[in-house]
């Protein structure tokens, strides 16, 4: 396949006439709304990449007459800090995509559940809010918005963690089904959207499918607001269209010396120097929620996947023994294949605990510790042994 | 220690007595105070007509809603990776200087509890670290020392 190569966007912070894309949005019906986003292709931004406009058209579906639109504000994934990036710069487009999503599936209600880390972001977030309220008023459409706080946990970014978080209680991942589509927050069809996805959302309807789909590839469609950290002499925000290889990405961002990139946070995957030029950054090939972590030859691979599974230790719920134990186990199985306390093959028998809590965990964060483990572990194991 | 007097009866007032008023309720004591007393869970239980143990069991989930005695400033180092890579240690040994104090206990004149946290977002400017709601990005062992200081006044 013919790969894009990296090019520079700016649609999420370029400025726009948010009350002409919302007057446009609120005067198509809702199915049209559905269909652009459907065409755009447009894949979550979070991270899990669910298809926005199914997600929009199975809670449009739903007969029940309330209905809400969640906002994800609680980006907790380590090295993503875009969507902080995009409220404190772009919050009325954030605003104006939240009630477009409301017009498509027939929610009157809007909830921002907003991680604790960005209090302080807060008072800014509300004279823009108090602004969009007296907007939506002014146009004659029935629609608001209310901020939830978390208070730093991780786990609440899983959709139905922060549910229970809004709700009033620990922030523990329900099952599934039912999706939110069907009950979701107080047990209502609930569409929930990442930040950026609500953003880019809102930029279709202004410009159309057929603009957006120019940008991108047949399974990335679009743009991406990344978030880069790490050894970078640029670390930074960046909106890339998709589709380039990690070697261009590293062409630009690298130190000269970086020998690996973990893509999409401590649960995504980490992509070896070898690996570079084959792997594409989307959903064809690595998927990311943004996060883009470089790491030089200084670097220990082994410091890297401890500090990881430290905080996955930390950040489980608990609520399921394959997460809880397999977190726990994982990190003090490296510990002792280091100290020599186990023998290297421990590191195999390590693969399999992270394979069985993939398939076995309740939600995302433990099916997800497998990805990084064994992408490290895969590439990088005389750095865990010795 | 704080009294709790009317302050949770008034945020009952404020933010309504329902299940889902809970996580706003105690998030203002925490604003208010750093930290949740044992009355001021009791406090919140009777207000809310649920049972302690369910405020309690909601609180000890949240990194943010410490139901152990805090000082009134408390300062979170980020230690996840890029934090861990671009310095961090640095930051946390300088603290334990100037502070006297190791990372999860407080000053003696209560005016300060040090601790460590997971990803606060500022990996692009590592080291990063909260005191109470305010971030302090691009850390130095200098500069650190300014910043805190400007809370010791």
């Amino acid at each position: 396949m013919k790969n894009k190569g990296l090019t520079k966007v700016d649609l999420i912070f370029e400025s726009t006439d948010v009350r002409k894309v919302m007057k446009k949005a609120f005067e198509m019906t809702s199915n049209e709304i559905i269909e652009q986003i459907l065409e755009s292709g447009l894949k979550g931004r979070g991270g899990a990449g669910f298809p926005t406009g199914l997600k929009w058209k199975y809670t449009a579906a739903e007969k029940e007459p309330e209905k809400y639109i969640v906002c994800n504000a609680d980006e907790g994934e380590p090295g993503t800090f875009k969507d902080r990036e995009i409220l404190d710069k772009a919050a009325a487009k954030v605003y104006a995509g939240m009630a477009i999503a409301g017009k498509a599936m027939g929610a009157r209600k809007g909830f921002i559940y907003l991680r604790g880390e960005y209090r302080f972001l807060l008072p800014q977030l509300y004279v823009e809010l108090h602004k969009f309220h007296k907007l939506i008023n002014e146009i004659g459409y029935d629609f608001s918005i209310e901020y939830r706080m978390g208070s730093g946990a991780y786990i609440c970014g899983e959709e139905s963690a922060l549910f229970e978080s809004i709700e009033g209680f620990r922030g523990e991942p329900r099952n599934k089904p039912p999706y939110p589509t069907v009950s979701g927050l107080f047990s209502k069809p609930t569409s929930i959207n990442n930040v950026e996805t609500l953003v880019t959302a809102m930029m279709i309807i202004e410009k159309g499918a057929g603009e957006y789909v120019k940008l991108g590839t047949k399974d990335s469609r679009g743009s991406k607001v990344f978030s880069i950290s790490g050894d970078t002499p640029i670390p930074g925000i960046f909106e890339l269209e998709l589709g380039m290889t990690v070697q261009e990405f590293v062409n630009e961002f690298g130190d000269g010396d970086t020998k690996a990139v973990q893509v999409g946070g401590a649960s995504g995957f980490c992509v070896p120097r070898k690996k570079f030029s084959e792997t594409i950054i989307g959903f064809e090939g690595v998927p990311t929620g943004g996060s883009m972590k470089l790491f030089n030859s200084s670097r220990s691979m082994y410091n890297v996947l401890h500090n990881y599974l430290e905080f996955f230790t930390e950040e489980s719920c608990g609520q399921c023994t394959p997460c809880r134990v397999g977190c726990q186990q994982l990190y003090k199985g490296i510990e002792m294949v280091k100290k020599g306390e186990s023998k290297s093959t421990y590191l195999n028998e390590l693969v399999k605990l992270a394979d069985t809590m993939k398939v076995a965990s309740k939600c995302g964060l433990g099916q997800s510790v497998g990805n990084a483990f064994r992408s490290i572990v895969e590439n990088f194991r005389e750095e865990i042994i010795y | 220690m704080y009294h709790t007097g009317n302050m949770v009866k008034e945020l009952a007032e404020k933010h309504g007595r329902k299940r889902e008023s809970l996580m706003p309720i105690l998030q203002e004591i925490i604003t208010k105070h750093n930290y949740l007393t044992d009355d001021a869970m009791v406090a919140v239980a009777t207000e809310l007509d649920i049972s302690a143990a369910e405020v309690y069991g909601t609180a000890s989930f949240y990194t943010f809603l410490d139901t152990k005695e805090r000082g009134r400033n408390v300062i979170r180092v980020c230690k996840t990776i890029t934090c861990s890579m671009k310095g961090k240690n640095d930051i946390i040994s300088t603290l334990e200087d100037i502070l006297k104090i190791k990372v999860g206990e407080t000053t003696p004149d209560k005016m300060f509890t040090l601790l460590e946290t997971n990803c606060i977002g500022w990996c692009h400017k590592a080291p990063a670290m909260l005191i109470n709601d305010m971030p302090y990005t691009d850390l130095t062992p200098e500069t650190v020392i300014d910043v805190v200081k400007g809370y010791m006044r």
